[in-house]
Order: structure tokens, then C-alpha cells, then sequence
């Protein structure tokens, strides 16, 4: 059973249509990519899902309606966004960025439990802890918003670009990450330019072009699909 | 008697005072970027009500500490909940307008209070009910009141406690959040309009305890009182640095003292052409100063920020 179904999803910005009447699923556990050039239309869905922009259309997770639910009310039922550009809070530290992605939880002991998780996954944040997160780098930035995110225990986790601005070597760490958050059974929705490297990790994919989903098939066939090669590989 | 410790004494009061109110200033400012113009306003209604409540129970049986408790505590109720709806009625509709819309707002919400207050307590003074035979003490050539001493530790009780609740607390933490980025906040799991609304009241009891304070110190009120202390608050929280809680304290005191010290030797030093009644000018003085050559206030953002 699909745990986030999209039913005719309509984004517009006064009179653009950002995206025209889209469908598609993400089952539990899945990794899912959806890839498309520069203003297809990744974001504005993204933002949808996450109500963070009004859409048209139907939204249901785990079987009910979300459409248009304000963004603080889907972070309780375990959707979180990474935003892209990270929104990191440069002006709180560390350690109290990830206090807020804990924001939706309560029990103290667990929330403790999950601090000790993420100083393990990312020890360069461990050591850093004190300190403004806005004095991190590209990359540990990138790494604090996807903790961050990992401490609200998501079901579904929204990535927008999380390889936009950084060094390959650190792209291939962030993408480590997401592999090894999928494996321990959170489903994933990333939204990549990279499609190479977001359907080599992915499950199935989505490619999105103007506004509409243009393919979706299994991540293997789409990375050897002569049309995605030719658009977006490079090939 | 030792003028110079005197008008230090004098500043620390007014300045505890001007802290109060610019904390709440700051506080909205650094939650919303609005400049809430009809803060003073609630200092000023503050004050009258609690006047107010004192003159309808001073005839009663009831002992004097809890007369004043219970005027107390009704003030500052009314001027919490007359933060709460300022902020949902008049500039929650407007979040989202430019920001010219709501500081036009605030003015005009400002002058709507001041006549409110006109109309219900009239044009004149209103005299604080109550004698106070505050007790002086003298130290070291100066002296201070019990009210002086009592003023000083309420508000640095108070200021102490805001910072703490900002900086140590989950709901601080929130706010702050919400200060930096308001969708980040909300993405979350925070309910902006929740701690937008937390902003406005707590800097609307704060405000409430300065009113109060300062018709007790001069023992008058006035429906006008709210402009210029308001006014001077905002340039406290200025020259602090607007939406640096820390800095609407310092910025308080400084300028407390800056106008008392001014007021105290304005006359020696312009050899008699300008006397104490000038004390208005250094707090605007100041304001120039502060915005031609540091903007962002002395505590104002300096936080190296990497892309």
C-alpha cells in the first residue's frame, strides 16, 4: 500500500503553472527520485506535499486527505522537508538546531537516544556542538538540516537538492547518508538535478519536465532508458 | 549630597524602566521585523489601569499589600490580552503585506488608544491614589528610595527572567527559531502564529509592570505618557540593537543614564542657557548618533554568516 499518493497535484503561481496536474505514489520503504532540469517543477511539488504552498489536487498519506494541511501540522504526522539551500538556523548552534527538528516530540529519553544517533552518524557535529551553526560549511550544513530532519523520527522524508553547492566528496557522503537512512526502513522522496547519482541509490524515479511527469519506471530502467540518457546523463 | 551618584541612582531607575519597554519592542521586532509603534500605548494603558483599580478599591476593607497586588495583576491581564488581540486583529491580516502597511497601522492603532484613554480618564493628570512614604536611604553622599530599590529589582527580576525563558527553554528556542525563518520554524512543527502571539503578550506584561512603575515613580498618569516613553524605549532597543534582547537592556540603561547624567549637568555645561527640562533631547541625541554611525545598534547582529 502506498503511503503518500498524489492525485492530480496543480501548483500555481499567479497564473504560472508550476505544476500541471501530476500523479504519483510512494509505497513504505521506498527510495523514490524525482529528476527533472532547472524549473520543471521538483520544488513546487516538494512544497506541496509539505504544505508549504497552496496546490489543487489531492494529497492523501497513510490514507487521508492532507491536501493544503499547514506545514507545523504534517510535521506530527512524520513528514519532514529538508529545504533546498538547507535552512539551517545560522543563529542558534548546533546542538539547538537539532533540538528543533525534535520540536514535534516529547519523550525525553528518546530524544536523547537520537542526539547520541546523529553525533554518531555525523561525528564532525559532535565536536562542533556549541558552536553557531551558520559558521559550518556547505557540507556540514547540509549534513545538521538532514539530522536535523532525522530528529523528528520522520515516515517520510522530503530531500530537495541536497547536493546542490557542495564538493563531490561531500556529495558522496550525503548521498551514503540517504542510503543508509532508507535502509533503516524511513521512505524517502529526494528531488535531485544529479539524476545520476539520485537514481543510483533510488528505487524507482520519476522525471519530471514542465510542470508534468514526463516518466516513471524502475531506477535501473530509467538510468539505461536512451531518453534519460540523452536529457539528463549527459550521454 | 554627591550629584554625580545621585543622577547614576536616577538613571539606573528610568533606565530599568526604558528597558522594560524596550524589550517588548525588541522582542516583536526580532520575531516579526515590525516596529510595534503602539507599544507605548499599552505602558500607557497599563499605568491607567492599575490606577484605575487602585481608586475603586482603595474605599474598600480589603489590606493595602493585596489592593495593590490585585491592580497589579489586572493590569497587566488587560495589557497581555490587549497585546494578544492588537497583534490578531490589526497586524495578523497584514502579515503578509508590505512592511510600510503595518507600521502605518501601529501609528494609527497608537493614536486610537491615546483617544481611547482620553475619553475614559479624561485630559488631566490622573494622580497616583496611594501616598507611597517611600523610606530614603542615603549611601555614600546620595540617596535612594525603597520604591527607587523596589523599581530596580522588579525589572532586572523581570529582564532576568524573559532572557532565561528565550534562551533556555524550548519555547525560547522556538522563538528564536521563528525569528530567524518563520517557514523553517513551521517546518518544524511550530506554530508561528502561536509564538508570534507569546511575543506580543509577554512584551505586553513587561510593558504593563513599566506603566505601572513609572505612575508610581512620578506619581501621575496621563494618556500621553505612552508616546514619548514609548519612543525613547524604541530608541533604547536601537541603540542596543533592535532585536537583541540583551542589547534593549543595555540599550535601556545607557540611555536612562545618559539622560539623567545629561539632565543633571546640562545646565553647568551651557552655563545656564539650557536646563534640566532639556532631558528629552539626549535620548533623540542619542537615536542620531546611532543610526549614522553603528545601525545595527552596540549588541546588534554580528554573526558571521557562511553561505
Amino acid at each position: 500500500m502506498s503511503l503518500l499518493q498524489a492525485q492530480q497535484l496543480k501548483v500555481s503561481y499567479g497564473g504560472i503553472n508550476a505544476v500541471k496536474s501530476v500523479d504519483f505514489h510512494i509505497s513504505k520503504g521506498e527510495l523514490v527520485a524525482l529528476i527533472g532540469a532547472n524549473g520543471a517543477g521538483k520544488t513546487s511539488t516538494l512544497k506541496a506535499l509539505c504544505g508549504m504552498i497552496k496546490a489543487k489536487g489531492n494529497i492523501f498519506y497513510g490514507g487521508a486527505d492532507i491536501t493544503n494541511q499547514p506545514s507545523c501540522k504534517l510535521v506530527n504526522l512524520g513528514i519532514v522537508l529538508v529545504p533546498e539551500g538547507r535552512g539551517i538556523f545560522s543563529r542558534l548552534s548546533i546542538e539547538e538546531n537539532l533540538h528543533m527538528g525534535a520540536y514535534s516530540r516529547h519523550k525525553r529519553r528518546e530524544i536523547r537516544a537520537d542526539f547520541i544517533k546523529m553525533y554518531d552518524l555525523f561525528p564532525r557535529l559532535a565536536k562542533r556542538r556549541k558552536q553557531l551553526a551558520g559558521t559550518l560549511s556547505g557540507g556540514e550544513q547540509q549534513m545538521l538540516a538532514i539530522a536535523r530532519a532525522l530528529m523528528s523520527r520522520p515516515r517520510l522524508l522530503l530531500l530537495d537538492e541536497p547536493s546542490m553547492g557542495l564538493a563531490p566528496l561531500m556529495v558522496n557522503k550525503i548521498f551514503t547518508t540517504i542510503k543508509a537512512v532508507s535502509a533503516e526502513g524511513v521512505t524517502i522522496l529526494l528531488v535531485e538535478q544529479n539524476a545520476k547519482l539520485a537514481l543510483e541509490i533510488s528505487h524507482r524515479g520519476y522525471v519530471m519536465e514542465s510542470g508534468t511527469i514526463m516518466l516513471s519506471d524502475s531506477a535501473q530502467n530509467l538510468l539505461n532508458s536512451t531518453q534519460v540518457k540523452q536529457a539528463y546523463l549527459g550521454e | 549630597m554627591d550629584i554625580f551618584l545621585q543622577q547614576i541612582i536616577n538613571g539606573l531607575v528610568l533606565g530599568s524602566i526604558y528597558a522594560l519597554v524596550a524589550l517588548g519592542y525588541s522582542m516583536v521586532y526580532g520575531i516579526l521585523g515590525l516596529i510595534n509603534f503602539a507599544h507605548g500605548e499599552v505602558v500607557m494603558i497599563g499605568a491607567m489601569i492599575a490606577l484605575a483599580m487602585l481608586q475603586a478599591l482603595a474605599s474598600s476593607s480589603m489590606p493595602i499589600a493585596v489592593i495593590i497586588l490585585l491592580s497589579l495583576l489586572v493590569a497587566a491581564l488587560v495589557c497581555m490580552a490587549l497585546g494578544y488581540a492588537m497583534e490578531k486583529v490589526c497586524y495578523r491580516p497584514l502579515r503578509n503585506a508590505p512592511r510600510l502597511a503595518p507600521l502605518i497601522t501601529a501609528i494609527g492603532l497608537s493614536i486610537v488608544l491615546q483617544n481611547i484613554a482620553m475619553i475614559a480618564w479624561g485630559r488631566q493628570f490622573v494622580a497616583f491614589p496611594l501616598q507611597i512614604h517611600a523610606t530614603q536611604h542615603a549611601i555614600a553622599g546620595a540617596s535612594i528610595s525603597d520604591l527607587q530599590i523596589l523599581i530596580i529589582l522588579v525589572a532586572t527580576a523581570s529582564a532576568v527572567a524573559l532572557l532565561l525563558l528565550v534562551h533556555k527553554t524550548r519555547l525560547g528556542r522556538a522563538m528564536r527559531a521563528t525569528a530567524q525563518d518563520h517557514r523553517i520554524a513551521g517546518l518544524m512543527g511550530v506554530n508561528v502564529n502561536t509564538i508570534i502571539s507569546v511575543a506580543f503578550v509577554l512584551g505586553s506584561a513587561l510593558a504593563a509592570a513599566a506603566g505601572i512603575m513609572i505612575a508610581a515613580y512620578y506619581g501621575l498618569a496621563h494618556y500621553s505618557m505612552g508616546a514619548l516613553l514609548g519612543l525613547k524605549a524604541f530608541t533604547a532597543a536601537v541603540l542596543g540593537g533592535i532585536g537583541n534582547l540583551g542589547g534593549a537592556v543595555v540599550g535601556g540603561l545607557l540611555l536612562g543614564l545618559i539622560e539623567s547624567l545629561g539632565a543633571g549637568y546640562i545646565g553647568a555645561l551651557t552655563g545656564g542657557f539650557l536646563g534640566s527640562h532639556y532631558q528629552d533631547i539626549f535620548a533623540f541625541f542619542v537615536l542620531i548618533l546611532v543610526l549614522i554611525f553603528r545601525p545595527s545598534g552596540l549588541l546588534g547582529e554580528r554573526v558571521a554568516e557562511r553561505a
